[in-house]
């Protein structure tokens, strides 16, 4: 009884709120950082978008007279040996990258939800087998096991994604097997079993809707993850290949004339360093606006 | 009074929130002498457990705290932090309702109570384990050296409870203040913590104050009583004469609604109080309770009741105090039930175990099993009401849970109408499933949260093909109407309607599909008084019309004497005894239900009255004592035998057995002989 009075006051004003609208003014007044992340992740979504059209030039149009130039008003992030602009390189260059890296990302996340949704739920062994094969995955490190894979399967777009996912799956998988097992105990979802509703059904359509705080929270931060992957992939040559302009793959580039022309390598680098920062910053105080409301929720 | 420890003078408190202030406490006054127990009843959201905050001072920085909380004359309200502290665990102390929280998981409880005599009475070591081991001693725990060396987690809810008191009483305060320290107790436990408080009155002489929703334990315990209502005292008088003849018709309400364990029902009807609590941010011109009071008049409408004096120490905020009725027990009308022969068992549970492998172990090897069902054999007959009693562990759960299907029984049949139904659960036909449906106890859980109650009610009907499309909005809203929700819930979600009405919801969902067996786990032990009244009568309407049969579950005596046409007494995994509710509420007894009725708070019973404590440890399923499981606990063991042999069920009268070495007219002799 106690603890249904402490909870009095918070109850009516949530009844005010959707929880969606709270969530953000919540995040707004705690965390600026959130907010930073936010706009520097919404700027290059903008980029990804709209930067092939803004771009001045074409990204493998040469300009062999204004070969390795520094930033000038006619070449504004400089030029590399052949006289490519790299600011309009690095503006095509966000589209693949971060097209890339969502995808990895959504297809890893939602393996991992489905691995773990299934066997937080199902229990037993199955979930022996999954969390075993999860564990064994997962003991491997992200980069050298992804690199395995693709000079396996050769370097191409499909291959990075599907190689970044593979990689991710496990992480996810664990974080929505708890998520899953504490709601599998929940008592509407044995009213369910009770009606004798499919496992599918229970978990699709009573326990994901559930599940979406912590999966987008997973999202976000695996996205940053994800970024920071395919670029590492592509500066090792397992991902685009010349003269696409992946930011991993021209920094790779850059390496020999790092000292006669150091924005060749910083440009790419910024590109990358605010992509991941934004999407950090914006996952941190997600899970942490989350973790509250969870705190809030409990008596 | 002049010689009060702790006295409140017009205790306020205030949260400021989005919406403008909110009152949770309006004006609580109250004087408590030493070596008295003073009670602050009240169901949820009525301020009680703030007054509580209010008084510790953890209310600091929160909330508006007006008024004056005086400590022998000394304001606390006015004092700093550090004079508080000072004072706090030492002239006053604190016992929580849930005891896990207030015990730190990684010390030992030895180790925990020396702490507090070190840093508060400067003793030595040694000094405070001596100390410590007759404060184990004095809470009645059973090997105080031994449960100083273990941990929390590895005692039980009540002996946990006893740790918590004994470090209250560690520096021999002058105030105690309990909030609700046996909720969440079973009833044997409770009443031994209830002895417990009633003995230290008398030994420590305390001034106590004693927080409880639960009027029985209140009656039992209290000297003189407060009733809150939405955050102001309605009620305020000597504990006796305001349960005999209540001066406020919120207090009779309360006393009405509740099932009582000694009356004979008298219809199926509870008189519940309509409603709900007022906004607690509304106006507070007006009589707060007159929304939901029979006898309010205009004036009760548009002016706010100041204190009548009814009686000496007596006093009541109604204007017509002199015209409370007195509790007339059952006023509610009989519900017009078709009365049934006991005839047709509808339902069969035959020989049901469920044996299980204890924690421990990788890939849940190991352990020891836990035999949750030992071989329990019922029957409910078509429209009647099969109640399941027993304390946590006696496998009241698992038997539900086996019924619907939610627990594949080690051994055992399941007869549904005469047909056998297959071991696994997994192989039920679907119209099996629409036949046996359940309501859980916690309201909080029971729904999707992420679904709104259109979803929650209407999925039963599309899963069983009871509704299409079209008419699916119809349908849905014709179900929740039998429980008494309009359309206008149906687009709400859980968390914007209260635990009573998701516990309604939920009922509306198990007879969305017309179900012939409906299981109710606890389905009102989560809920306050009043709302347990609308939902039992809710019940039993249902029942009435639509001639379900129901297996209830649940650990409230009061509740189950009210609803229940059978009753089967569980304990250990095993029935002690069965019978028409009349037969079991009567003597003979098993001495196990006898226990239970004994420990049961009850509102006619004198304060006091001395429950024959259960001996020994709470029962672990994990080791069930050899013959009759009962017997380590039992007041009444024979001798060797009961260690040896599990006794039968011996008929005791028609349909009524008991599973005792003690023949049935024996026990009854035994029986009227102590009462």
């Amino acid at each position: 009884m106690g603890h249904s009075e402490t909870s009095a006051v918070p109850a009516a004003t949530a009844l005010k709120s959707t929880p969606r609208t709270g969530l953000v003014r919540e995040l707004l007044a705690r965390s600026p950082g959130t907010v930073v992340g936010a706009v520097l992740l919404g700027l290059h979504v903008v980029l990804a978008l709209l930067g092939p059209t803004l771009a001045r030039y074409p990204y493998a149009e040469f300009h062999m007279m204004h070969a390795l130039e520094p930033p000038s008003r006619q070449f504004w992030g400089g030029t590399d040996q052949f006289g490519r602009d790299q600011w309009s390189r690095v503006m095509w260059g966000a589209r693949g990258t971060l097209t890339l890296a969502a995808v990895s990302t959504v297809l890893g996340v939602g393996l991992g939800v489905l691995v773990g949704m299934v066997g937080g739920y199902y229990r037993g062994l199955l979930d022996e087998i999954l969390g075993r094969g999860v564990d064994a995955l997962m003991a491997l490190p992200a980069l050298p096991l992804a690199m395995l894979l693709l000079t396996t399967v050769g370097a191409n777009p499909v291959y990075v994604a599907l190689g970044i996912a593979v990689v991710f799956m496990p992480r996810s998988a664990r974080v929505l097997r708890g998520v899953a097992l504490r709601l599998a105990a929940s008592e509407f979802i044995d009213a369910a079993r009770v009606r004798g509703e499919r496992g599918s059904y229970i978990i699709f359509r009573e326990m994901l809707p559930n599940a979406w705080a912590p999966i987008t929270v997973e999202l976000t931060i695996r996205f940053a993850y994800a970024i920071l992957l395919a670029t590492s992939l592509g500066f090792l040559g397992l991902g685009a290949q010349p003269p696409a302009p992946d930011w991993g793959l021209m920094i790779n580039e850059a390496l020999p004339f790092l000292s006669q022309a150091p924005w060749l390598a910083i440009l790419p680098a910024a590109a990358i360093s605010t992509a991941v920062v934004g999407a950090n910053l914006l996952g941190d105080g997600l899970r942490e606006a989350l973790a509250l409301r969870h705190a809030s929720e409990l008596p | 009074m002049t010689d009060a420890v702790l006295t409140l003078h017009e205790l306020r408190v205030t949260y400021r929130t989005l919406r403008g202030p909110v009152h949770a406490v309006r004006g609580v006054s109250l004087a408590i002498p030493p070596a008295r127990i003073f009670g602050l009843v009240g169901e949820s959201g009525s301020g009680k457990s703030t007054v509580a905050q209010a008084v510790m001072g953890a209310l600091r920085g929160r909330a508006r705290v007006e008024g004056e909380v005086r400590y022998r004359g000394a304001n606390l309200l006015g004092q700093s932090e550090r004079e508080l502290r000072r004072l706090w665990g030492r002239r006053l102390a604190m016992v929580f309702q849930d005891p896990t929280s207030t015990l730190n998981p990684v010390l030992t409880v030895g180790e925990q109570l020396v702490e507090v005599l070190r840093e508060h009475e400067a003793l030595s070591t040694r000094h405070a384990e001596e100390r410590g081991r007759a404060l184990f001693a004095a809470v009645r725990l059973p090997h105080p050296g031994d449960i100083a060396r273990r941990y929390p987690h590895q005692l039980s809810g009540g002996q946990q409870q006893r740790v918590a008191i004994a470090i209250a009483l560690a520096c021999d305060p002058d105030v105690l203040v309990l909030d609700e320290p046996t909720t969440g107790l079973d009833v044997t436990t409770e009443a031994r913590i209830l002895d417990l408080v009633e003995s230290l009155r008398q030994r420590s002489r305390a001034a106590i104050l004693y927080i409880s929703h639960n009027l029985g334990v209140i009656h039992r315990l209290c000297d003189e009583v407060a009733v809150m209502y939405a955050g102001e005292v309605v009620e305020q008088g000597p504990a006796r004469p305001l349960f005999a003849l209540p001066r406020h018709p919120y207090t009779l309400a309360l006393l009405e609604c509740l099932p009582r364990v000694e009356a004979p029902p008298a219809g199926r009807l509870l008189p519940a109080i309509e409603g709900s609590l007022p906004d607690p941010a509304g106006a507070t011109d007006r009589c707060l309770f007159a929304p939901r009071c029979g006898m309010a008049t205009e004036r009760c409408r548009g002016e706010h009741p100041g204190w009548i004096e009814t009686a000496p120490r007596h006093r009541s905020r109604c204007f017509y105090a002199d015209a409370v009725p007195p509790p007339a027990g059952r006023v509610g009308g009989p519900v017009a039930s078709v009365i049934l022969p006991l005839s047709r068992p509808l339902l069969e549970i035959d020989g049901v175990r469920h044996h299980y492998r204890g924690g421990g172990g990788m890939l849940g090897w190991g352990g020891r099993p836990v035999r949750a069902l030992d071989g329990v054999s019922l029957a409910v007959p078509v429209g009647q009401t099969l109640a399941v009693v027993g304390e946590s562990g006696s496998g009241k759960t698992t038997l539900a849970r086996a019924v619907v299907g939610l627990l594949r029984p080690t051994a055992g049949r399941i007869r549904l109408d005469g047909a056998t139904l297959p071991p696994r659960p997994g192989t039920w036909r679907r119209a099996v499933r629409r036949r046996l449906q359940i309501v859980f106890q916690n309201p909080d859980l029971t729904l999707n949260p992420r679904r709104t109650i259109l979803e929650a009610v209407a999925r039963p009907l599309e899963l069983f093909g009871l509704t299409d499309r079209r008419r699916r909005r119809a349908d849905a809203r014709r179900v929740l109407e039998a429980v008494g929700l309009g359309e206008r819930y149906l687009d709400l979600f859980p968390s914007q309607i209260s635990g009573g009405q998701r516990q309604r919801v939920a009922i509306a969902r198990a007879f969305a599909c017309q179900p012939d067996v409906v299981v109710c786990d606890e389905p009102t032990s989560a809920l306050d008084v009043s709302v347990q009244a609308t939902v039992l009568n809710l019940l039993a309407g249902l029942q009435a019309r639509e001639h379900s049969s129901y297996l209830f579950i649940s650990h409230d005596l009061s509740v189950v004497r009210h609803i229940a046409d059978r009753v089967a007494v569980l304990y250990l995994g095993r029935v002690c005894e069965i019978g028409r509710t009349e037969d079991v509420f009567a003597p003979p007894y098993h001495p196990y239900t006898e226990a239970l009725l004994d420990a049961a708070p009850s509102l006619s019973a004198g304060p006091v009255a001395p429950a024959p404590s259960l001996e020994g440890p709470a029962p672990d399923p994990a080791a069930p004592p050899s013959g009759c499981p009962f017997h380590p606990r039992c007041p009444r063991k024979v001798g060797p035998i009961c260690e040896v042999e599990a006794p039968a069920l011996a008929v005791a009268g028609q349909g009524h057995a008991i599973a005792c070495h003690i023949p049935p007219d024996e026990l009854r002799r035994l029986q009227a002989r102590d009462h």
